[in-house]
């Protein structure tokens, strides 16, 4: 008798083990990916710095402080003060809640428009997939950048309130990154709807919704995953750019983009680098982590796939 | 006579040949050409033909897997290709399709016990609770524990995997299972084991079976009414001690005595057929068979021969029946 419970409880462990077989197995290799690893371990730091450095410093990031103008780097001061007296090291990691949150957040709107766009332009196809692909394609046509300062311009004319636009520009990020994403999504749907194993849900009766979020998706979110990080470098990019060109966020709220608008006048570009070397570097690293993290997650689950 | 369980009356199914940037139609595959077939609750047919015959696109196409291009099938006095996608949803549980290929025909990413039971509450023939109880069971049935539940298909062998297939039809209690080659994929242990639990399944559950298959031998084991494919048609049909015993169809005849029997000296007349099946999309005028008949004549060439009754309900379609 208790022997036959030992092999219940043995076998209860081993499904288990078995339910998370797949996650598993993805994160053994990925954690061997050393340069994957150290690039999320950039991406989490730069996240936990920006999050919670704020409250561990005595400045607060708009306290302007007119003695304290352009101050190099010193002990009250670690990164220096700006041409207002505020200190660069807290606008920094306020500047990166903001570039990081506006990365993270049009990164999901962006996904969660173009996976079910594309997914029903693959199931479906016919007029919905011609409607959506093409209108997709018009957005890929036109260049992103220049797309997007016309958005900004339009902004800056319409005169959004400062505090909304940081929204804005996450939707317009979104709008411009969502096409790509659908149509690749669509490509895999059309492949997988072919498969036999759509064809047994076929003759299983099931309903649409069930063949596409239990079947389709779950099959195309290894690769939208990938998709989805590397995304979110590409957006802070963006964002960053449209900052510096003043039509992304608006100062004072700082973000990383804006702050190295300091960059822009000859004098503070060659007389005080502080002001734009930290906030730089934290778009470059950040970045490039997302990047190299996002380059080891596709090897990991989407080997197939390089580049 | 009761009434037929599946019933299927001159058949046709044509893939359009297009060509150009239009898309123009230049010809046509007759893939399926004329079969009719019927098939009694509980009864097992076999449908053998070389490959190419025609005989998967058949199952296909009585499931409605494809469109059809004439003829009519009708289950339990339903004609499937007329009924909306609303009704064949609810009708699909009823008449289930084994798989030639058990590696891609099981999701990667769904685990053992919910591809067999989503069918089961996406239909909402039985609650949440119960399902995982009607999985073991259809499970077991199969021949398959009750730690697989949780796995993915991955993990199993390729006659596992066949068995999970079979689970995931038979927990829908169908009437009639159409197997399209469920052991071609398989290695000759494995196929054995497989097709014993099709005949144990059938015995204890009572479903009819539309047996797809090229190979002879495991068709006279599991059925007991045979057709053979020739290019689309139907050149006989027959129950298996007739077909098996005296085969009347040359093509029927030249298939059997390919069949390997396990007694080494013994000699018996081979009949050899010459080169390939010719290609459906330009098929021979006349009987199909008349380019690589050793017994053809004149009449063979110039029409086709009608697909009669040679008595017992032995049919065939040769002139010189």
């Amino acid at each position: 008798m208790e022997a036959n419970s030992r092999m219940t409880g043995l076998h209860e462990s081993r499904v288990q083990r078995q339910k998370s077989s797949l996650f598993r197995q993805s994160l053994k290799r990925l954690m061997k990916n050393k340069l994957a690893v150290a690039g999320f371990g950039v991406v989490v730091c730069m996240f936990v710095l920006c999050f919670i450095g704020p409250f561990f410093s005595p400045y607060t990031d708009n306290k302007i402080n007119m003695t304290l103008m352009n101050k190099a780097p010193n002990l009250q001061h670690l990164l220096g003060t700006d041409a207002l007296g505020r200190d660069i090291l807290t606008r920094v990691m306020q500047a990166g809640r903001i570039s990081l949150t506006v990365g993270l957040a049009s990164m999901l709107l962006s996904v969660f428009i173009g996976a079910l766009l594309g997914a029903i332009a693959g199931y479906y196809r016919g007029i919905a997939d011609q409607v959506i692909m093409r209108i997709a394609d018009l957005l890929m046509t036109i260049p992103s950048l220049p797309l997007l300062f016309i958005f900004g311009a339009l902004l800056s004319e319409w005169k959004v309130r400062a505090d909304y636009r940081m929204y804005i520009v996450m939707l317009m990020l979104s709008i411009v990154n969502w096409p790509g994403l659908a149509r690749m999504v669509r490509g895999q749907m059309l492949s997988l709807r072919e498969r036999e194993f759509m064809q047994a849900a076929v003759v299983l009766g099931l309903r649409d919704s069930r063949k596409l979020f239990h079947h389709l998706l779950p099959n195309v979110v290894p690769l939208l995953i990938v998709m989805a990080t590397l995304n979110i470098g590409g957006a802070i990019l963006s964002e960053s750019v449209l900052s510096f060109f003043g039509l992304g966020v608006m100062p004072p709220t700082p973000t990383w983009g804006n702050m190295i608008d300091a960059a822009n006048n000859m004098i503070d570009f060659q007389d005080h680098p502080w002001l734009w070397i930290p906030p730089g570097l934290s778009i470059f690293a950040t970045v490039i982590a997302i990047n190299i993290f996002g380059d080891g997650l596709r090897d990991v689950l989407d080997p197939k796939q390089k580049r | 006579m009761s009434e037929a369980l599946l019933e299927v009356n001159h058949l046709k199914k044509y893939f359009p040949v297009t060509e150009g940037l239009l898309n123009r139609t230049v010809g046509q595959v007759k893939a399926v050409d004329d079969i009719s077939l019927t098939l009694q609750p509980g009864e097992t047919f076999g449908l053998v033909g070389e490959s190419g015959s025609g005989k998967s696109t058949v199952g296909r196409t009585i499931l409605r897997l494809t469109e059809k291009t004439a003829g009519e099938v009708k289950f339990k006095g339903q004609d499937i290709h007329s009924l909306s996608s609303v009704e064949l949803r609810l009708l699909r549980p009823q008449m289930q399709l084994i798989f030639q290929d058990p590696y891609s025909a099981l999701n990667p990413r769904v685990r053992v016990g919910d591809a067999i039971g989503e069918a089961l509450l996406d239909h909402g023939l039985c609650s949440r609770h119960e399902v995982r109880e009607l999985v073991l069971e259809s499970l077991d049935a199969c021949g398959l524990s009750a730690y697989h539940i949780d796995r993915f298909p991955h993990e199993f062998s390729g006659g596992q995997r066949q068995r999970i297939g079979i689970a995931r039809a038979l927990i829908l209690n169908p009437d009639l299972i159409i197997a399209d080659e469920p052991v071609s994929a398989l290695d000759v242990s494995i196929q054995a084991q497989i097709i014993n639990l099709f005949s144990k399944l059938q015995r204890s559950k009572g479903m009819a079976y539309l047996f797809i298959s090229h190979d002879l031998s495991v068709v006279e084991h599991l059925c007991s009414r045979i057709g053979v494919m020739y290019l689309g048609s139907m050149v006989e049909t027959a129950s298996r001690d007739e077909l098996f015993h005296s085969p009347l169809h040359p093509y029927t005849k030249a298939l059997l005595s390919a069949v390997p029997v396990p007694i080494p000296r013994l000699k018996r007349e081979r009949i050899v057929l010459k080169g390939d099946i010719p290609s459906p999309a330009n098929p021979p005028s006349g009987c199909k068979f008349h380019t690589r008949c050793p017994f053809a004549v004149e009449v063979c060439k110039a029409q086709t021969p009608v697909f009669r009754d040679a008595g017992g309900g032995h049919f065939v379609a040769c002139h010189l029946v």
